[in-house]
């Protein structure tokens, strides 16, 4: 008899989010931190000063550290599906600690960086 | 002027002395009004009384003519040779089904599948007969019409790479089709159909390739009503998570 799953909902919650990140949010900000920036336009990425004084507010942390968790785990879901039509899917729980795990492990690193950086 | 003619390549199976299916040429008028299955038939008639395949309305309504044309699942009573001029047109079973003989494939799997989604009206209080019918007003049917629209003819599992790849996956028609149910105001089915709907082998396991839409013939977009029942479970995980204690 199937049953509900419990944990694909939070997972692919996860994905949903990821993906609308990565889809709008990630675009923008290699725009303006990326280009605009560097070529002299009036955003942080202008020189290292302007870029440290806006990583003080913990707002731009709390904003930096989004913008690189949530795409980790639509990646992460992503590949975990793509291995398994690649013919893996026997390794199903493997994939799942492997992509998911390093999605966390990424995670917590952005987290210790943000909170630890001065 | 000589008539114009278009050859069909058409996969042939027969069980007892094919080890693997053939491939038969066969070449007819192209007319301009002419669909594939105008041609399956004049051979038929005319060619080779021994080419086995399933049609019955010539209208697509009833589902049963669809076949690989070219690659791409498509209703070959609704597919005309003339799209395919000058030819040739490979006319296969529907991929991803096992072949019983020619272009008939066997649909076991599917109709297994599609009852354990429950795609009925479901109800917890059944009104006796005297009370009249259950009413609806039309925004509330507008919600699943479209979805109500599929003739079963399975095309989008022919499509589906998912379903290709592992056959355990409930699949886009029946999963739209669950929907279906779902979104009827009439309907009090949701949580009964959600052991199987919900599971692994469910929408979970669709990863939105969206082809299936691509090639449905009557618009139903099971790929889309997937994405929504992925977020209807999603936002009652949610709930069971902040809210335990509600019921569900
Ligand atoms: S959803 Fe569309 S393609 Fe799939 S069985 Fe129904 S009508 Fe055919
Ligand atoms: S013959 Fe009925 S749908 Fe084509």
């Amino acid at each position: 008899m199937a049953h509900a799953s419990r944990s694909e909902p939070f997972w692919w919650s996860l994905f949903a989010a990821g993906g609308v990140v990565a889809a709008f949010l990630v675009p923008i900000h290699v725009l303006l931190e990326g280009i605009v920036g560097p070529l002299g336009g009036p955003t942080p990425a202008a020189d290292y000063d302007r870029m440290h004084a806006w990583l003080a507010s913990p707002f731009t942390r709390v904003y930096l550290f989004v913008l690189i968790s949530l795409p980790l785990f639509h990646w992460a879901h992503r590949f975990r599906f793509t291995l398994a039509d690649l013919g893996l899917s026997r390794f199903g729980a493997w994939l799942a600690v492997l992509c998911y795990g390093a999605a966390i492990v990424g995670t917590a690193l952005a987290a210790w960086l943000l909170i630890t950086a001065p | 002027m000589p008539q114009e003619t278009i050859q069909l390549v058409v996969t042939r199976f027969h069980p007892d002395h094919d080890p693997v299916p053939r491939f038969q040429t066969y070449t007819v008028p192209l007319h301009e009004d002419w669909v594939v299955l105008d041609a399956l038939n004049y051979i038929k008639d005319t060619q080779d009384g021994t080419l086995s395949y399933r049609w019955s309305c010539r209208m697509g309504i009833c589902g049963s003519c669809g076949m690989n044309v070219n690659g791409t699942p498509r209703l070959t009573c609704a597919t005309f040779l003339r799209e395919y001029a000058p030819g040739p047109i490979r006319v296969e079973p529907l991929a991803n089904f096992p072949i019983i003989r020619d272009l008939v494939v066997d649909i076991t799997d599917f109709m297994e599948k599609l009852p354990r989604v429950q795609p009925w009206l479901v109800r917890q209080d059944e009104t006796p007969l005297t009370g009249g019918e259950y009413r609806q007003t039309p925004g509330e049917m507008e919600r699943y019409h479209q979805f109500s629209l599929c003739i079963n003819c399975m095309l989008c599992y022919a499509a589906c790479p998912v379903y290709g790849l592992h056959p355990e996956f409930i699949g886009p028609a029946a999963l739209a089709l669950a929907h279906r149910y779902n979104l009827d105001s009439r309907d009090q089915g949701r949580a009964a159909r959600q052991a199987e709907v919900y599971s692994e082998e469910g929408i979970w396991e669709c990863t939105f390739v969206g082809q299936c839409s691509v090639v449905c013939p009557k618009k139903v977009d099971p790929a889309g009503a997937i994405q929504q029942e992925k977020v209807s479970a999603a936002l009652d995980w949610l709930k069971s998570v902040v809210w335990p204690w509600g019921n569900r």
